[in-house]
């Protein structure tokens, strides 16, 4: 119980500094950390991910995401948080053999979000799609509707959790893009990274909307596509040479 | 059935209690299975990440069909003026009322939060089907009530059939975003056609005139009096017309799978290779709910009510594994991420076909709602005159 306070009071004050602060301080405070500025449309966050320099067997992004979030499982992986996974494919028609990691395709028009009753699934204006934790009444429609499985629903009680990803039995979450990270001006995330720190530079991280962003030159130089561009989702996370 | 009054149940005593305490047992099965789960979370349930609506979820959806369902005799009194109809019109609004709010709180008490119902019921997402039902489910709760005080209380009888038409709008209008909720959902294809609105809608035709007739045959022997023959025979009619019906719009929606080329490998799933979705589909959707009452009905001699309680008890069966085919065989059929690609591996089974297999705790909490439906029926009728009886 008192465990459960003190994280209850923690994620709170998180969430306080992420959401409500923010926009408290927008208007008179002179922006010094980005966590005292608003969230604005100027940037639009976007990961592009070369599946050739991703290395079968290498799980560093998921590892990462999983320390970054707090993401202990229980054992039991169908009930199990997964962020991130390693997915390996093989093309119909070639034979190619690719592995890459599958998240959160952060949608531009994200059916998660439209069918949420609550509205708990939500855009922010910079693109980022996450679920607010205090208002998801864990009714699993986001997960029915999400084209890319990228969802988890806690079933079990969390005993330890990271006060920068507040998490909670009986709701829906995933892939946030390191919000927090970001909100305190970082410009990546922890997958990006490990991936990079492994070697392998597989996934890049930035701002769409800037042009010299490394993730624009990494769009720009490859000619990636989205998964399902058939659906017309417009996600914000690019594959290249799958 | 023109001279009638309505009467109050006057079953004998012991029995009464007896199914009242049964009953009551059920739902407090129903309540600790719901609490359980709720506390050690919902590793505990046959569901998981990938099968995210399970058992209680075929229960509440097959009970709000059904709670639409059954009003149709009293929309055949009030909306199409049927006059044989009009003694059963509250009884059947009775039954509409208690078969909502049982698969709504399933529902509710599925929720991952169920602490937080009063959040749903104040933030709106407009664009989510979700919460237009609720607003539907509510509106629907409104107008019954309206509608039964308005056929019970003898002063404003002539409103009643008013506010009948309008249940009835209401009620096609229910089903359709209760068949929505599935057709919404653009990258599952076993439900991206739009016959899945109108296949919903005959099947709560069906399914709530086969729950009509047995809850009306249970009455009828707690309160020792005979159905009419006309009455047996007009629903037997109208089973009949529903059976035909929902087998059209069933080869309808399959048909219109095939069409759609990229649909084409979840429905050989569900008609060929799926395993026990197939054998759900074909033996318990197909077999025992829709052909084998049709024409167990079409042989069988006019009128005999006790062919007619089984047609509705296979219906009903069959009801119940159709709703299971929709939601779980919709959910057990990967999801096509990669058109172009075969998934060989992945840690969050992108490559396999789930398998369902529910926990004691989800039928607990599926028959504890059913049997609320039914206790709300017995201690109303026991406390409000509904049972029409010859003057
Ligand atoms: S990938 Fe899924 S969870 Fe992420 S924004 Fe798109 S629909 Fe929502
Ligand atoms: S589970 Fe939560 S986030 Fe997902 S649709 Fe329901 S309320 Fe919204």
């Amino acid at each position: 119980m008192n465990n459960r306070r003190h994280f209850l009071v923690k994620s709170a004050s998180a969430l306080t500094m992420t959401f409500i602060v923010p926009s408290l301080l927008s208007s008179n405070a002179q922006a010094k950390k980005p966590l005292d500025q608003k969230v604005t449309d100027k940037k639009s966050w976007g990961m592009h991910i070369d599946v050739d320099k991703c290395v079968d067997g290498c799980t560093a992004c998921v590892d990462a995401c999983n320390e970054e979030n707090g993401l202990t499982g229980f054992g039991r992986p169908e009930t199990d948080s997964q962020w991130i996974r390693k997915i390996k494919i093989k093309d119909k028609t070639t034979e190619k053999i690719t592995t890459m990691p599958m998240l959160c395709q952060h949608c531009e028009n994200p059916p998660c979000c439209d069918v949420c009753p609550t509205g708990a699934s939500f855009k922010r204006v910079d693109g980022i799609v996450m679920v607010n934790q205090h208002t998801c009444i864990g009714c699993r429609y986001c997960m029915m509707a999400c084209p890319f499985k990228a969802r988890s629903f806690v079933h079990e009680t969390l005993t330890t959790q990271n006060t920068n990803a507040p998490r909670g039995k009986g709701c829906v979450e995933s892939c946030n893009l390191c919000v927090n990270k970001i909100d305190h001006g970082s410009d990546t995330t922890a997958c990006e990274d490990a991936c990079s720190k492994a070697g392998h530079n597989a996934i890049t991280f930035g701002d769409l909307k800037d042009s010299n962003s490394k993730v624009r030159l990494a769009i720009e130089s490859n000619s990636p596509r989205r998964l399902r561009d058939d659906l017309n989702l417009k996600q914000k996370v690019f594959y290249s040479n799958i | 059935m023109s001279d009638y009054t309505l009467n109050k149940l006057k079953a004998p005593r012991l029995l009464y209690w007896g199914i009242f305490l049964f009953l009551g047992f059920l739902i407090v099965i129903g309540l600790a299975s719901s609490s359980y789960m709720e506390h050690e979370g919902h590793y505990v349930t046959g569901m998981n990440n990938q099968i995210v609506w399970g058992l209680p979820h075929i229960f509440a959806v097959t009970l709000i069909v059904i709670a639409s369902g059954v009003l149709n005799i009293a929309s055949m009194s009030s909306a199409f003026n049927k006059k044989l109809y009009k003694p059963l019109a509250p009884l059947s609004a009775l039954f509409a009322i208690a078969f909502l709010i049982a698969g709504l709180i399933i529902l509710v008490l599925d929720l991952g939060r169920p602490d937080r119902l009063i959040v749903a019921m104040t933030t709106y997402n407009f664009k989510s089907i979700f919460a237009w039902n609720i607003f539907l489910y509510s509106g629907f709760f409104v107008i019954l009530a309206v509608y039964i005080w308005s056929m019970l209380d003898f002063n404003v009888t002539r409103f009643s059939s008013l506010v009948g038409k309008i249940a009835f709008g209401w009620r096609i209008i229910l089903t359709t975003g209760t068949g929505s909720i599935f057709g919404f959902l653009v990258a599952r294809e076993a439900y991206s056609t739009a016959v899945l609105a109108p296949l919903f809608i005959v099947m709560s035709l069906l399914y709530g005139t086969a729950v009509f007739y047995l809850l009306l045959r249970v009455i009828s022997r707690l309160q020792s009096i005979n159905i009419p023959d006309e009455i047996t025979k007009n629903i037997r009619r109208l089973m009949i017309i529903f059976l035909l019906a929902n087998i059209y719009f069933l080869i309808l929606y399959h048909i219109t799978n095939l069409y759609i080329s990229k649909q084409i490998a979840v429905e050989s799933f569900i008609l060929l290779n799926g395993g026990g979705y197939t054998t759900m589909f074909w033996l318990g959707q197909v077999g025992l709910g829709l052909v084998i009452p049709l024409l167990y009905e079409m042989t069988n001699d006019e009128g005999r009510s006790f062919g007619l309680t089984i047609t509705s008890l296979m219906v009903l069966v069959g009801g119940f594994f159709a709703v299971a085919v929709i939601i779980i065989g919709g959910q057990a059929f990967p999801l096509n991420i990669f058109p172009d690609h075969i998934i060989l591996e992945s840690s969050f089974y992108d490559n396999v076909i789930h398998s369902y297999t529910p926990s004691i705790f989800e039928f607990g909490l599926g028959v504890g709602g059913t049997s609320l439906a039914l206790i709300i029926i017995l201690i109303l009728i026991t406390n409000l005159k509904f049972i029409p009886v010859k003057k």
